[in-house]
């Protein structure tokens, strides 16, 4: 648990917001699909912490940063923050994806809405090790296409919205690059719908395939028992035994 | 130096602060956060005599200073517990209780029976209080018969500290207290959640796949303190208060109301080191107002 700065929130459109936060002290080691807990101070409404994914990681800066829909009274206070103000963080927390085996594996990260965070940090660490990647994002219509300059330089960008505004019309899954394509490993994070078509999709070709769950918690570290999904060793915590599930895992 | 030591019935905490079943996990959750063995004692999760699951997802809603929770007892049963948990708590230097819960009354016994074996737990909280099964847990406690009759029959197999957790979802608390204390128990915890619910007015559906669910968190402070100031004007025991502690302000007024101990609940899931600073904070209070033992402050409450 510590405190961050904050040194950057810029709005993306009026849903949308980026927090950029510096730490005091060396960033711990963060993974791919990992997740903070966030303090919202001055917001009588809101009772909890709110589980974030780390949307990108800049040990240059030492800051990470915190890709946040507004949803309700906590996220839009996170989108009123000034820089200088402190955020207390739980992090990091959670699993993470799992790297394919072999370097020429052509892979698909999907993301959804605010379900595009995680695959950014993902793709960045992915193709830093040398690894190609292809991103499907989908949204609603063209304003809804977050942070696509950050995706275009660890891959291949492609994608949907769904009143055809941008990319292909329709959702990500009638994207035309999964009929042209054979991926090796899909990866991907967004509303649940979203995720079980792709887990569909997956399981049809027999592509190996992790989604990231977005279940409501109240801790995040594994004690309140709020979060479970239902998986083949019965229910367990989302928080800790992920986010991120392999399909074959999971009772979809 | 402030005297802390604080007396439970049969057993002597280090200091008034424990942490509350099914908010603490097994303790080595909050490894992370602070040295547990600080701390006066922690309850550790509701356990019951077989493996349970649990409800279904969503188990819980966050309310206006609070939440709702439905988790339903999850966990392995108590054999896994003794076998595999309890190695991995050895080495804490705190009062470690298990919470024991069942559906019937041979269940609570049997599954007390494999704990009072267990050297290094020397106490029980008798979970006779859960809203969020379907039978037994708050069946129990909420008459008179039903809860002096599961006490007196573990009263007969366990030998060390009996704890009494009590539900507030009752007419009169205090005639429940009376009535386990008189079947024996060492001391009462109280409250368990108040039972209530959310609704979605979009969707029209409840939030909790149970639609009732427990209630916790601050919300529940004012009826916490007022049963605790009940029970301990009525019992003789050592009563446990717990009920939206969130602060050692909030801390020292249960101890004011006539609690022995508190537990920490639902704080754990926002600051998961609020146990030490509410210690912290009623060493300082203590200091401030020249207290020299803690049990001064027990029931201290000036009318």
């Amino acid at each position: 648990m510590s405190d961050l700065i904050v040194t950057e929130n810029t709005p993306l459109n009026d849903q949308y917001f980026l927090l950029k936060l510096k730490a005091e002290n060396e960033l711990p080691v963060i993974m791919p699909g990992q997740f903070a807990e966030v303090k919202v101070e001055d917001s009588p409404s809101t009772f909890l912490r709110r589980p974030i994914s780390i949307n990108y990681v800049d040990r240059n800066r030492n800051e990470i940063w915190l890709l946040i829909q507004i949803v309700g009274p906590g996220t839009l206070q996170l989108s009123k923050l000034r820089p200088g103000k402190l955020l207390n963080l739980i992090y990091p927390l959670g699993n993470s994806f799992t790297y394919p085996v072999r370097k020429d594996a052509n892979l698909l990260l999907v993301g959804g809405g605010v379900g595009i965070a995680p695959m950014l940090f993902w793709g960045a660490q992915l193709a830093a090790e040398g690894f190609h990647c292809n991103f499907l994002i989908g949204g609603r219509s063209q304003s809804n296409l977050l942070l696509l300059d950050e995706f275009k330089k660890y891959g291949e960008v492609y994608c949907t919205t769904e009143d055809g505004s941008s990319g292909e019309k329709g959702f990500v899954i009638h994207h035309s690059l999964l009929q042209n394509q054979k991926f090796d490993a899909i990866y991907t994070c967004g509303p649940t719908p979203m995720m079980k078509a792709v887990a569909g999709y997956a399981a049809d070709n027999a592509v190996f395939c992790e989604v990231s769950l977005e279940n409501t918690m109240a801790c995040g570290f594994g004690a309140c028992l709020c979060c479970v999904t239902d998986t083949t060793d019965g229910h367990v915590c989302v928080c800790t035994e992920g986010p991120v599930f392999n399909i074959t895992k999971l009772k979809w | 130096m402030v005297d802390l030591k604080v007396n439970l019935g049969t057993l002597q905490l280090k200091n008034p602060v424990m942490t509350a079943s099914g908010t603490f996990g097994y303790g080595t959750e909050y490894y992370d956060f602070f040295d547990v063995s600080r701390i006066g004692g922690i309850v550790v999760k509701g356990t019951t005599l077989r493996d349970r699951q649990g409800n279904k997802y969503p188990r819980m809603a966050e309310t206006p200073s609070g939440m709702l929770n439905a988790v339903g007892l999850q966990n392995k049963g108590v054999n896994y517990f003794a076998e595999k948990i309890y190695p991995t708590l050895l080495d804490l230097d705190t009062s470690i209780f298990v919470n024991v819960s069942g559906s019937t009354v041979e269940e609570y016994v049997e599954t007390a029976e494999i704990i009072n074996e267990l050297d290094h737990i020397p106490g029980i909280e008798l979970n006779i209080s859960c809203p969020n099964v379907k039978e037994g847990g708050m069946t129990f406690g909420t008459s008179c018969p039903s809860a002096a009759q599961v006490v007196k029959e573990v009263r007969r197999v366990y030998k060390k500290e009996l704890m009494v957790k009590l539900s507030p979802n009752v007419t009169s608390i205090s005639d429940i207290a009376l009535a386990v204390e008189a079947e024996g128990a060492d001391s009462v915890s109280l409250i368990n959640t108040l039972l209530g619910m959310a609704i979605d007015s979009e969707t029209r559906k409840p939030l909790l796949s149970t639609v009732t669910g427990g209630l916790s968190g601050p919300a529940v402070k004012p009826v916490a303190l007022r049963m605790v100031w009940q029970v301990a004007q009525a019992v003789k025991i050592p009563v446990v208060g717990m009920g939206g502690i969130m602060t050692a302000a909030d801390a020292i007024e249960f101890l004011l109301a006539g609690a022995a101990a508190i537990q920490i609940g639902t704080a754990n899931f926002i600051d998961p080191t609020a146990p030490v600073k509410v210690l912290e904070g009623i060493e300082a209070y203590m200091l401030r107002h020249k207290i020299n033992r803690v049990t001064d402050l027990i029931g201290a409450l000036e009318i």
